[in-house]
């Protein structure tokens, strides 16, 4: 009887992302409703004191595969580690998160193990044993809430920033297991060459807690400076709208919207985008939208939950003199 | 060097998105079906690894009838032929099922790599792309910006864009690669190459024609299904920000941020 929650862990560089945090959080909450488990799997190369960290978020158990050639990601690897020990053990689901490795993960391991995945979900909950999970559909035009058929593990993946990460608590204390695997080198048919970094302490858009956008109202590249000083003192990572990337201002992956990434931050502040559909459905799930823009009649102001109608190479710089008042 | 692309039709991107009466399904009625974005990119990726190398292009959709319109635009910027897998069995397939259709079309025929979409925009999974390497037992490397083929065409190295940076993955060929916005510009098909597409090979297959059964496709192959679509939550009604000037507007703004959002 298939029996557990289990959560992937997701490290980078040894240390442990955000994303394992919530997921860990999210997996206790739905296992005490289920009187069931929480295991977190741990790969990686010298990671087994990380452990600990993922037991006062609410894990049971942390099962570690420590493997130089689990180091960093690859398909081959993580997938036949992950497989052989959810066959061996039978979880009733797991949860991954919808990071680029959970989502390249995910696809391939449930095909492995002949199930379905939710991908890139917003909420679950659990109704009769079994894992409901809502997912956002035409980048967050509609929800599809789905459950499984015939699926055990069930496997889903929950999106960065969504999910509430439970106050850690230092006094729990944790099981920590050596994972029993095989990897065959033979198996390994993807090596990673190279890793290159974008920009040292820059949070991915999709993971944001805050994101200062800008549209085509910015007029050209070199303004975005206004926008990279506000996000340095509120500590958000810039955005772009499609026109501006596409007018190469910007990097496609600073993209926000259907054709670029879709973001959950706590406060979104849009300057100079008019709100097309395709950008709304990439931002719309942020708590707080701050609109500035010298249109009254934009469609971002419909979204938005504050608005400002004014010149933005105004009040771009005078909102980060006020925020420099009150930080 | 045969490369084989998997595409799909999705609405528009500019399209309102109905949900049905009985709230499982969106409305298709009136919806203007492009090629998946993402997919153009796989097409033009193909297509140039095909001008430097040499070699043929094979488009493979799944149903409906439809699907030929896309396959035939991949035919007219250059593709060689196209399969089309249409069959009312499929109604309701899910991605994996997708995936099975896939790899019953391919398992048969010679090919160095695949190229598909990141995702399709419809449904945002990102999940087919590895289902089907997972099925023909091949490497992947997912959300592509760059890549290259190496001299002999036996290698790849991929761009794969991460969060905060780019992994460069080599991979042996044959392998699945999925396509992100970035890793080139799709050409628009020219009249002429319109023209020629018209006269190109475009397969229709069934399942029975694949060798497969009803059952593992369709609704009844599914191991994912739909309770419901619903709309995005309503967010709360606005305000706009009172001021004279840019420095009150700011100012306000500032201190609703702080006092009443509580976000900074």
């Amino acid at each position: 009887m298939a029996q557990g929650i289990w959560i992937v862990a997701e490290q980078r560089e040894g240390e442990l992302r955000k994303i394992s945090f919530e997921l860990v959080s999210e997996a206790r909450r739905l296992a005490d409703k289920m009187g069931q488990p929480v295991a977190a799997i741990l790969l990686g190369s010298n990671i087994k004191e990380k452990a600990a960290e993922l037991g006062k978020y609410g894990a049971d158990k942390v099962v570690v595969a420590d493997d130089d050639r689990l180091e960093t990601y690859t398909t081959d690897a993580y997938v036949s580690v992950i497989a052989q020990l959810a066959q061996a053990q039978e979880p009733a689901i797991i949860l991954l998160g919808a990071s680029v490795q959970g989502k390249d993960l995910s696809g391939r391991l449930a095909a492995r193990l002949g199930v379905g995945v939710a991908q890139d979900c917003v909420a679950f909950s659990i109704e009769d044993g079994n894992l409901v999970a809502k997912r956002s559909i035409y980048a967050g035009k509609a929800y599809a809430t789905v459950t499984y058929t015939d699926s055990v593990p069930q496997i889903a993946t929950a999106r960065p920033n969504v999910f509430e990460m439970n106050e850690p608590d230092e006094s729990r204390s944790v099981e920590v297991i050596d994972a029993e695997f095989t990897l065959d080198d033979s198996q390994l048919k993807t090596k990673v060459t190279e890793v290159i970094q974008e920009a040292v302490g820059k949070v991915d858009l999709t993971e944001a807690e805050r994101i200062v956008s800008g549209g085509r109202g910015m007029k050209g590249p070199e303004e975005f400076a206004i926008l990279e000083e506000l996000a340095d003192l509120i500590a958000a990572t810039v955005g772009a709208s499609r026109s501006v990337v596409d007018a190469g201002w910007r990097p496609h992956s600073d993209q926000v919207g259907q054709t670029g990434k879709v973001v959950s931050p706590n406060l979104y502040i849009a300057c100079g985008i008019s709100g097309a559909i395709q950008h709304l459905a990439g931002m719309s799930t942020s708590k707080i939208i701050v609109a500035i823009n010298k249109d009254s009649e934009a469609p971002i102001f419909q979204k938005a939950n504050y608005g400002v109608v004014g010149d933005l190479f105004e009040v771009v710089p005078a909102l980060t003199e006020a925020l420099k008042k009150i930080l | 060097m045969n490369i084989l692309v998997c595409l799909k039709q999705v609405p528009d991107t500019e399209s309102q998105i109905k949900i049905a009466p009985d709230g499982k399904a969106i409305v298709t009625d009136n919806i203007k079906w492009v090629m998946n974005p993402y997919d153009e990119y796989a097409v033009e990726e193909a297509l140039r690894i095909k001008e430097k190398f040499g070699g043929e292009v094979t488009i493979i959709g799944v149903g409906p009838k439809r699907v030929t319109e896309a396959i035939r635009t991949a035919l007219a910027m250059g593709a060689d032929k196209g399969i089309l897998v249409d069959d009312p069995a499929l109604t309701g397939s899910d991605s994996l099922g997708t995936a099975r259709v896939l790899a019953a079309a391919i398992r048969d025929l010679e090919y160095d790599m695949i190229l598909c979409g990141k995702q399709g925009v419809d449904d945002d999974s990102a999940v087919v792309g590895s289902n089907l390497a997972e099925l023909l037992g091949i490497p992947q490397v997912s959300v592509v910006v760059k890549l290259e083929v190496s001299e002999d065409g036996s290698v790849v190295k991929a761009h794969k864009e991460v969060e905060g940076g780019t992994f460069v993955i080599e991979a042996a060929l044959p392998a699945l690669i999925t396509a992100q916005k970035g890793l080139n510009e799709p050409r628009y098909a020219s009249l002429p190459g319109i023209m020629k597409a018209k006269k190109k090979p475009l397969d229709v297959k069934t399942i029975a024609d694949l060798g497969m059964d009803a059952s593992e496709v369709g609704e009844s192959g599914a191991k994912i299904r739909i309770i419901q679509i619903t709309p995005p939550e309503e967010r709360a009604a606005g305000k706009i920000v009172e001021g004279e000037t840019a420095e009150e507007q700011a100012a306000k703004l500032a201190s609703l941020l702080h006092e009443e959002a509580k976000i900074i």
